[in-house]
């Protein structure tokens, strides 16, 4: 199975343990991914609050390098749930407004470029992981079986809402993360939170409204019985496990729910080690939980930060240019 | 309550709502809206919001611009796309909020300029690298908008960078005069009437 691939910037960096875990599977399920080369940032949700149709032309612009570039496919897919619906949205309204279509490709000629709506299939990198490879096929990979761990699916919002090409089975209740995960000898718990929202850009610009809903999901999630909640958004994972510590210290409470993508749950099935899974980066520490399955983890950092920061402790600035990493 | 579709002539009252249906792409259907309730019924941000999803509709439908430019409803969308699964007319909600947040902005109608001011300062990174930057993104827009939440992010902003989460510096794309040359004419169409 080959797929066009549109690695997103999140996965470049603070969701670097779900592409170090995507690259570590990928061979085992027969998942050939070609990177889209030069590709820029979808735009989250805030380009389309600003410029409406530059927003289309900057994710018209990663549609067309990916229909130009692709070689024996023409599946593109993208793991972030922003970016995934960002590419099938753009693709679906050229599809069904001609004007629309007419002024993306009048922009993109700006740049010698071009997209034919509806030339590429955008799929979420689950979807093809649970539809197209399949629940057998990757059955028949695991090695070590996760069992004894039980788990939360979360899809969040963007990947079963709006689905434009109806892939999923529930747009609230879906079973596709479930049923991979009980493939890899895991025990999904029941829990009604599947779909509901994380807060999305909310915790940035709005904490307090995103730390209610974050509250909500984890609590859920522990009532439910989960040992951890299993993820595959670099959003969702962000908000659910950095603003969990961040949550905690708003309500004074102690929630200690890790959260991880379920292709690092893949791996450890596949009998990959927890560290080529970028299993440790997480902030709260899935150890515990995984010791259950006694996959060796390395422990996450500590988060707990023992004196006081000083005002020089401040984040470091974008003009630091020195400190290339 | 159902109601007819109000007209979307470009003179008398449905002005304001055919202004806000021709700059939602696709076949948005929002003057189809019944006023059922279900979009605000589940809306993870309605408690936050000054206006429903249908109490917003019943006022661009009412030509209530101004009110409806300066609510905090749009900022308060997360696009969970919940109200658009559910909604029994098929509106493009979302896609109308998005609408909203734009009008707003080049109207100057806001309420919270922290609000416009995210989505800003990432267009910015956007426009300027082609790629999007964390941590520049976090930093430039708590001292533009929350400087005393600086002190409060540091501790998580290290933690990132421990674990390898947090670039320091941009990447910049190769295309990036091919991107700013789509982007600048895209805007230009986008102007023009
Ligand atoms: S939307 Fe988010 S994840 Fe997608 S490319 Fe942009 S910054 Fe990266
Ligand atoms: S769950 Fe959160 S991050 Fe994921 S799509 Fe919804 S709002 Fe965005
Ligand atoms: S759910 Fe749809 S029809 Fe009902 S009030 Fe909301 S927008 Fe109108
Ligand atoms: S998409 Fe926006 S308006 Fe609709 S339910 Fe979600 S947050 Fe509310």
């Amino acid at each position: 199975m080959k797929a066009m691939f549109y690695p997103g910037c999140s996965m470049q960096r603070n969701a670097r343990p779900y592409l170090d875990s995507l690259q570590a599977i990928k061979g085992d399920i027969d998942l050939e991914l070609q990177e889209i080369a030069d590709w820029n940032c979808c735009g989250a949700t805030e380009y389309m609050s600003v410029h409406r149709v530059a927003a289309h032309s900057l994710v018209g612009r990663n549609l067309a390098l990916a229909q130009h570039q692709a070689t024996g496919t023409d599946l593109l897919t993208a793991g972030c749930s922003a970016c995934y619906l960002n590419l099938a949205k753009t693709d679906a309204q050229m599809r069904e407004d001609a004007q629309l279509k007419g002024t993306v490709n009048e922009a993109l000629a700006a740049g010698g470029l071009a997209y034919q709506p509806g030339r590429l299939k955008v799929r979420h990198l689950l979807d093809i992981v649970c539809h197209d490879i399949g629940y057998a096929a990757i059955q028949a990979k695991v090695v070590k079986p996760l069992h004894g761990l039980k788990v939360a699916a979360y899809y969040g919002c963007q990947v079963v809402r709006p689905d434009y090409d109806g892939r999923w089975d529930s747009h609230e209740r879906p079973t596709s993360m479930d049923k991979l995960l009980q493939a890899l000898g895991a025990e999904p718990v029941d829990w009604s939170l599947k779909t509901q929202c994380c807060g999305g850009h909310m915790s940035v610009i709005g904490p307090d409204v995103a730390f209610g809903l974050i509250r909500r999901l984890i609590h859920g999630a522990r009532e439910a019985g989960a040992d951890m909640v299993v993820t595959l958004c670099p959003m969702c994972q962000l908000n659910l496990d950095a603003y969990q510590v961040e949550m905690n210290k708003h309500f004074h409470t102690d929630y200690q729910v890790p959260v991880l993508y379920f292709t690092q749950l893949m791996g450890l099935a596949l009998g990959k080690p927890a560290k080529e899974l970028g299993i440790g980066k997480e902030f709260v520490d899935a150890a515990p939980a995984l010791a259950k399955i006694q996959a060796e983890a390395p422990k996450a950092e500590a988060t707990k930060r023992k004196r006081r920061p000083k005002a020089s402790d401040g984040l470091p600035m974008p003009g630091m240019e020195s400190r290339h990493d | 309550m159902i109601s007819a579709p109000v007209s979307t002539s470009p003179h008398g009252p449905g002005q304001f709502l055919a202004e806000v249906m021709a700059a939602t792409p696709g076949d948005n259907r929002l003057n189809l809206c019944v006023q059922c309730g279900s979009c605000g019924g589940s809306c993870p941000s309605g408690p936050e919001m000054e206006h429903t999803p249908r109490r917003l509709f019943a006022l661009i439908r009412a030509g209530e611009r101004d009110t409806v430019l300066k609510s905090n409803a749009p900022w308060y969308c997360v696009s969970c796309y919940y109200c658009t699964v559910r909604c029994p007319q098929d509106i493009h909600i979302t896609d109308v909020m998005y609408t909203l947040k734009s009008m707003a902005i080049k109207a100057g109608l806001f309420h919270d300029a922290a609000l416009p001011g995210f989505s800003e300062t990432f267009v910015d990174y956007v426009e300027k690298y082609g790629r999007s930057f964390e941590l520049g993104l976090a930093t430039r827009f708590n001292l533009r908008h929350h400087p005393l939440s600086l002190a409060g992010m540091a501790p998580m902003g290290l933690a990132m960078l421990k674990r390898g989460r947090i670039d320091l510096t941009p990447h910049r794309i190769d295309g990036m005069a091919q991107l700013s040359a789509i982007l600048e004419k895209a805007k230009a169409l986008e102007a023009a009437p």
